[in-house]
């Protein structure tokens, strides 16, 4: 059989800065009909200008230089760009990774459509418009007939990247290309677009080249699965053979790096340094630097292709009959290497409270009217109470917008709080004056999701360091008080210190952040929070905008940190593995309120509010047969601004009941800790005594 | 919407008062009306009552905020600041030095000024958009290449060169049509033909540059990509969705300049000899009739304000986001 | 004996050497932060930037030596205190003096012997004729111009060029040198880089330019000495030389205006987007309602006022020099309120975007003062704006100065200024036969002025702004495209021209 999509040698450059970058280095692989193919890979191996060459797509300065690409035989690359342009939405189509921005603003969801019918199938009028309603309903828009007038800012986005699969699907294609297809989507919204494109290529008979970076994606969906790295394939399989055997010592780390439940007393296994850049030459294997398994034939030879069994392909020497026969038996086959073990401190976390939250709320005014009158609040949290004790972590889960970020920002003073109360050691911190607050604030400190715009660009890390230290006064020596000289000194080990505690060599203080890779600054933005001796972090979603190698460095580092210095985390996170991996307590938010709270076990294992099965269910998982069910929430997570009457979830909820729509359940108890808002489970005859969130109802 | 629209006009009352009271404070405070009348009268042979006279005449024999010498209600209206500032509010812009009237003359003068304006403006508009369009659409190519170096190089040249250039080549050597002048209904058109022109010709350079800045940001958005993945040709790309979406800066840059267009071109219009607004304040200024200056300031404010209403108004018109939130 | 002149320090003077003084700093500063030269190296790298500074080196250069006034002694015997001149020279009028001394009776063409104008002359024999007289100066060497002059200019013209060429072809040796020494490499093979285009810094465009001004130049010079080049004008004065004039009038207004309105864009800017609330109502009420006054009557308005003022109050000025000179200062003043706001809202904007990054955020969290978080983590982060708008005003400055001039309520009509040039010129347009010089050399020399500014401006603002590049890239890679097509790799539809049309 021959495959739909055969691409041979590829080679794509990129004329950036004064080396051409390699983005995709003699890539080869075929894609046969009505199969999903994955295509593998961290952040900035080249897998995405690998989808934008086969398209013919690449921005200004991307160039193709050698190879082909086939379709059916056909070979695009030699194709007029005429040609091309009925090969584009008609023969192959694409969807892309920001649903938001790859929409045209001013033109309506039809219109937007239509265009695919007429350009390819000379379709207009009513007929058009008949089918575009048929598409639409065929991806799962309700209420159709109405949504196809609007425009895309009036859609959510979920909704929205299911207009894109219908723009695509509008050609009728032999192949879509989906890059990184649901990266910016919520879980539970994941899982309904991650549906639909499987429902579809069932129908359809289409092949898929999925693009992706998460390995969960890739073992839900793909039949097929290639490992890209520096702009090279390293490895192809069959799933089932990827996921039970990965050979490629690259692809087992990947799976090593992997935060999860059965890791928690260890250390996650870390790929030491980063990707090379792809400006510049490569003479052995790419891999060959961070690789543990790397000996001299590595870095002077690059790998040709090795067999593992029939249609399971490698690029190492470990699988070279020839070369590695040797260490293939003994360091091929072998287990992982253990990762070092963390040494675990549990006996850190103890009984007494170090912050205590009681109903917090966060309300930001809506203007409206001729004279800006305030309309409405929008409940970003709504009267959210929790505990953290020393040493504990505590993380706070929830998809976007449902006030999370707000939660920590509203704990630390950065946003006022509208009404509640946060109690540091006692303290209260509501209310306190500026000044009052600044002797309080080393104690408590935050680390941001975005390492990139978390560190000012114009300042040495050597100040960004010492910014909190000179603030807040931080003395290691009461004595240096006098010698301003010595302090200074002080202050400068201190600097060295922290550095080095994180990771980096002490020397890195003198250079700017744009020296540094996301990881890295992740740790100096650790390092920064750690200057001012602080006994609480917040970690804002710190690894969500890293590669999973780095992810895990970066756990790795904050659980080491716990372990020695008995920091309290609060960790907000979207990512339930990570949760699993790291935290001691769960708190579920949903639209401003936390839903559920327990420990990890019995919440992860055992969850009892709907909304909390739902999210865990969502969460793709790297089984081969997974036995659990899906449970398909409906529709997306309702404005804060105008929350649902009753229970806030009822309007999504699979069991929802007459009373949910008129009042918010009280708290239910399931052991010491762990409780969930659900009207499933007995109500509290006195609610207000146990929980304040209760009361208002 | 139509509170938004409602609360932009609100907005503009405290903006108008500001314009009124920085004026008042140009020409009453920073010197008094003695100094102006010692000024125009000649600094050294001036007696008392020669400027007593020019201020009264000129309605400038009053206190400035309060009068004293009154009772009730004139305590504030019989004074300068009433009488000739916050009248302006009514469009009473008093007399100029020559006695006439100044609000007529400005209306009377509006039409020979729009006559000119309006023209440059649309002509303008067209030729700088489709240029720019152009080099868009040849982008990264010599025809882009030149283009920008055309525009770099047409914008180095002052306006001042445009009409004297202009007037010399056209007018002047080739005798094509009268170097200056205005004449009534369809006659107007031979005199108005050069300074169109011109006025279109000076002002292409920065617009067409900027236009070509929109066009290409708007093209390196992700949107574009989705067009061209749909196999649409590159013409429909720039027409359809580049075009649609730049026209909104575009726009509403430009709506926010037609009230000025009233207003006129001070320089052409002294150049080609067009008894519209703009020639009118020149002559102001140079006679130094300050009266004329203030009621130009006053309503080029007015209709600059009117311009952001217009402008507001416009965006709720072109950008879905705003005409349905 | 006492000193031969008087130093004068007239209000721009003290301006401008504040100004240098800043520009110093900045470079100085600048040189030590690796990460701020970035964006320095990449305007270094602009073919048209540099080749634009090298003409620009020739102006500031020029009105520099404007800018340092004196007042020369007058020679008055009987008296044993000296007395200066009531005439403030400048270093250029030192340098350039033939030119401002040699005045003719009016009107003369570009190397002409004779007057523009007829005249009637009395013969000796006691008849009368009408014919155009010699020139006090212009050719006065000539024994019989009509036949001697296209020769003697050529000739003349020729030697100044070529001494021109070799002072440039010292200029190049020495720079190969340098250059040669910085890389360890050899004269001749740098030369050839250079001559290549192979170094980081386009010198073969600097080099080019160079060429170019310095023969033009040394021309100029060698016959400016004999010739009035560009004519003079109806008072018989020298058109070149008012051209030079002019240039220091137009680098004032282009540079000072920014330097006045920019302490108050800043702070007004900053603190409107970072303390929002009122004090941003406030703000944005004062430079939405100074705005909504067209730009020009507000001039012409506050210019008139000032008229006033300093009519009435003739005593403030000792020298009509320094009553022209803050005129013009005035008049910086007045643009720069008209002209902040523009900026003031681009600062408002950016502050705005800046004060919810996370690392000002992480700064509230250590509860680092307002004041401080404003000048260390705002203030630098902004200057980038700073700097890009005060490079593309300066163009339009000069070209406005040119109209308010027009208009009337430009520069003291006693100050020499490309305004004041075209506005005497433009009403000999009209005349028969026509005047065209003095239009033309004030064309000449304005549109070399703004053309380099602008050009210059525009490889800033791609160095410091990637996201609004205007042409440099596209030049880049015009050449890029050209040198990839080598027979090694083969071409395969080359991507980037897919979106453009066959």
């Amino acid at each position: 059989m021959n495959p739909l999509l055969q691409i041979d040698n590829l080679e794509t450059v990129l004329h950036t800065g004064a080396t051409p970058v390699r983005a995709v280095d003699g890539l080869t692989l075929q894609i046969m009909q009505g199969e999903t193919f994955a295509l593998l890979g961290e952040s900035g191996c080249g897998k995405s200008m690998t989808a934008l060459s086969v398209m013919r797509l690449l921005p200004e300065v991307g160039e193709i230089v050698a190879g082909s690409i086939r379709i059916g035989g056909e070979d695009l690359l030699l194709l007029p760009e005429a040609a091309m342009r009925n090969v584009r939405g008609k023969r192959i189509s694409m969807i892309f990774q920001e649903p938001m921005l790859s929409l045209n603003p001013v033109m309506t969801v039809a219109e937007q459509i239509g265009e695919v019918l007429q350009r390819h199938f000379n379709l207009r009028g009513a007929a058009q418009q008949q089918r575009v309603l048929e598409i639409l309903n065929q991806v799962g828009i309700p209420d159709a007939e109405r949504r196809m007038a609007e425009y895309p800012f009036q859609f959510s986005g979920g909704m929205k990247q299911r207009v894109m699969i219908a723009m695509a699907l509008a050609g009728e294609p032999e192949l879509l290309i989906a890059d990184e297809p649901t990266t910016a989507l919520d879980v539970t919204i994941q899982a309904q677009v991650l549906d639909l494109m499987r429902d579809l290529q069932q129908r359809s008979g289409m092949a898929i080249l999925l693009i992706t970076h998460d390995l969960g994606v890739v073992a839900e969906m793909a039949q097929k699965v290639a490992v890209m790295y520096a702009g090279e394939i390293v490895e192809t399989a069959t799933r089932a053979e990827f996921f039970h055997s990965p050979a490629h010592p690259y692809s087992r780390k990947l799976f090593a790096s992997l935060p999860g439940k059965n890791k928690r007393d260890q250390g996650l296994a870390v790929i030491s340094g980063s990707v090379p850049p792809l400006s510049r030459e490569f003479v052995g294997c790419r891999f060959a630097d961070r690789c543990d398994h790397a000996w001299d034939l590595c870095r002077t030879t690059a790998p040709g292709w090795s067999a593992v069994v029939v249609g399971h392909q490698v690029r190492c020497h470990l699988f070279d009959q020839t070369a590695g026969s040797m260490l293939h038996s003994s360091a091929g086959k072998t287990a992982e290497t253990a990762p070092q073990g963390i040494p675990a401190a549990p006996s850190a976390v103890t009984n007494s409270e170090l912050l205590r939250v009681v109903d917090l709320k966060v309300h930001f005014p809506i203007h409206k009217g001729l004279m800006k009158r305030v309309a409405g609040y929008v409940k970003a949290v709504d009267g959210v109470s929790l505990t953290i004790p020393q040493g504990g972590t505590l993380a706070l889960v929830g998809e976007s917008g449902c006030g999370k970020t707000t939660v920590g920002k509203g704990i630390l003073q950065l946003i006022p709080p509208t009404a509640g109360s946060v109690r540091y050691d006692g303290l209260e911190l509501v209310g306190l004056e500026r000044k009052q607050l600044r002797e309080k604030r080393a104690e408590f400190q935050i680390i941001f999701q975005d390492p990139y715009s978390s560190l000012n660009p114009r300042m040495r890390i050597i100040d960004i360091i010492e910014e909190g230290m000179n603030a807040l006064n931080v003395r290691n020596n009461d004595r240096a008080d006098h010698a301003g000289q010595q302090s200074s000194s002080l202050q400068g080990q201190k600097v060295d210190a922290l550095l080095q505690r994180v990771g980096l060599p002490p020397e890195t203080k003198w250079r700017y952040p744009h020296e540094f890779s996301g990881g890295q600054r992740q740790r100096i933005a650790i390092a920064r929070a750690l200057a001012v001796n602080p006994r609480l972090l917040i970690c804002d979603e710190p690894t969500s905008a890293l590669d999973v190698s780095v992810q895990a460095q970066i756990l790795n580092l904050l659980k080491e940190l716990q372990a020695s210095l008995g920091l309290a985390y609060l960790f907000i996170t979207h990512n339930i593995s990570v949760v699993e991996y790291l935290a001691d307590e769960v708190a579920v938010m949903y639209l401003g309120r936390i839903v559920e709270w327990g420990s990890v076990d019995e919440v992860l294992g055992n969850p009892k509010h709907p909304y909390t099965q739902a999210l865990l269910s969502a969460v793709p998982v790297i089984e081969l047969n997974p036995k659990r069910e899906v449970i398909r929430l409906h529709g997306d997570l309702p404005s804060p601004a105008n929350p649902p009457a009753g229970c806030h979830f009822h309007p999504r909820c699979p069991h929802a009941m007459p009373v949910c729509r008129e009042t918010y359940p009280g708290s239910s108890n399931f052991s010491s800790i762990h409780t969930a808002h659900c009207h499933l489970y007995p109500q509290p005859q006195n609610t207000s005594t146990l929980q304040p969130q209760g009361a208002e109802t | 919407m139509l509170n938004y629209i409602i609360r932009r006009m609100l907005y503009a009352i405290p903006i108008l008062i500001g314009v009124n009271l920085i004026t008042f404070t140009l020409f009453f405070v920073v010197n008094t009306p003695d100094d102006m009348a010692r000024m125009q009268l000649g600094i050294k042979r001036v007696t008392p009552e020669a400027i007593e006279k020019w201020k009264h005449e000129r309605g400038y024999d009053k206190p400035l905020m309060l009068n004293d010498g009154e009772e009730g209600a004139a305590k504030f209206t019989h004074t300068i600041f009433f009488e000739k500032s916050a009248a302006m509010f009514a469009f009473d812009f008093g007399r100029a030095d020559d006695g006439r009237d100044i609000a007529h003359e400005i209306k009377s003068r509006m039409l020979p000024s729009l006559a000119i304006a309006l023209p440059v403006f649309l002509l303008g508009l067209l030729a700088y958009i489709t240029f720019a369009l152009v080099m868009a659409f040849f982008r990264a190519t010599y025809v882009d290449f030149w283009g920008v170096v055309l525009c770099v190089a047409l914008m180095s040249i002052s306006s001042l060169f445009y009409i004297i250039g202009g007037q010399f080549l056209i007018s002047k050597l080739w005798h094509l049509v009268p170097i200056s002048g205005y004449g009534g209904g369809l006659d107007a058109s031979k005199f108005l033909v050069l300074p169109v022109i011109i006025g279109v010709i000076s002002g292409a350079g920065a617009s067409t540059r900027w236009y070509r800045t929109i066009f290409l940001e708007e093209m390196s958005k992700d949107y574009v990509r989705t067009a061209r993945a749909k196999g649409l040709p590159e013409s429909i790309v720039l027409f359809r969705h580049v075009l649609r979406n730049a026209m909104i800066p575009i726009l509403t840059g430009a709506v926010v300049v037609i009230p000025l267009l009233f207003l006129g071109s001070l320089i052409a219009e002294s150049f080609f000899g067009i008894p519209g607004l703009g020639s009118y304040t020149i002559d102001a200024i140079n006679s130094q009739d300050f009266a004329v200056v203030r009621a130009m300031v006053f309503l080029g404010s007015l209709l600059y304000i009117i311009g952001l209403i217009l402008t507001d108004i416009s965006y709720t018109l072109v950008d879905p986001r705003i005409r349905l939130e | 004996m006492s000193m031969l002149f008087k130093p004068v320090i007239l209000w721009t003077d003290a301006l401008i050497y504040l100004l240098v003084l800043v520009v110093l700093a900045f470079v100085w500063y600048v040189r030590r932060n690796e990460h701020m030269l970035a964006p320095w190296r990449r305007v270094g790298h602009s073919a048209s930037g540099m080749a634009a500074l090298t003409v620009l080196v020739f102006f500031i250069a020029i009105g520099l030596l404007d800018t340092v006034h004196f007042r020369p002694a007058v020679e008055n015997s009987g008296n044993s205190e000296q007395v200066y001149s009531v005439e403030v020279l400048s270093l250029l009028d030192v340098i350039a003096e033939p030119l401002r001394t040699r005045v003719e009776k009016t009107y003369s063409a570009p190397f002409a012997a004779h007057l523009y104008a007829r005249e009637t002359i009395e013969l000796p024999d006691g008849g009368q004729v009408r014919e155009f007289p010699r020139l006090q100066f212009g050719g006065a060497h000539l024994q019989n111009p009509d036949v001697e002059l296209v020769a003697d200019v050529t000739e003349r013209a020729a030697v100044g060029a070529a001494q021109g060429f070799l002072g440039w072809c010292v200029l190049v040796v020495l720079l190969g040198a340098l250059l040669a020494r910085q890389d360890n490499a050899g004269l001749l093979p740098t030369l050839f880089a250079i001559r290549r285009g192979a170094t980081e810094v386009p010198w073969n465009a600097v080099l080019l330019t160079l060429v170019l001004i310095l023969s033009l130049l040394g021309a100029a010079l060698a016959l400016s000495t004999h010739y009035h080049i560009f004519g003079t004008d109806k008072v018989g004065q020298d058109v070149f030389y008012q051209s030079l004039k002019s240039i220091r009038t137009g680098l004032v207004i282009g540079t000072l205006t920014t330097l006045m309105m920019l302490p108050f864009a800043l702070l007004l800017g900053i603190m409107a987007g970072y303390f929002r609330g009122w004090v941003d109502d406030v703000i944005q009420y004062i430079y939405t309602t100074l705005s909504s006054i067209p730009g020009v009557l507000l001039i012409a308005a506050a210019v008139l006022m000032m008229q006033v003022y300093m009519e009435t109050h003739p005593e403030l000025f000792d020298t009509i020099a320094a009553r022209a000179d803050l005129r013009l200062l005035f008049l910086c003043i007045i643009l720069g309120v008209t002209s902040w706001t523009g900026l003031c809202r681009l600062l408002r904007g950016e502050t705005l975007k800046l004060r919810e990054m996370e690392y000002i955020q992480a700064a509230h969290a250590f509860g680092v003062s307002h004041w401080r978080i404003i000048s260390r983590h705002i203030l630098p982060n902004v200057m980038h704006i700073v700097l890009i708008a005060t490079v593309m005003d300066f163009s339009g400055l000069v070209l406005a100065e040119a109209v308010l001039s027009y208009v009337g309520v430009g520069v003291d009509p006693s100050m020499i200024s490309f305004g004041t040039m075209i506005n005497a010129a433009r009403l000999e347009m009209a005349r028969e036969p026509m005047v065209w010089w003095a239009l033309l050399s004030a064309f000449g020399f304005m549109f070399a002025l703004v053309l380099s500014a602008n050009l210059f401006a525009d490889a800033v603002q791609d160095a410091f702004n990637p996201r609004v590049r205007t042409w440099s890239l596209k030049a880049g890679k015009l050449r890029r495209t050209e040198r990839t097509k080598t027979p090694e790799s083969k071409p395969v539809a080359a991507a980037a021209k897919d979106s453009n049309p066959p």
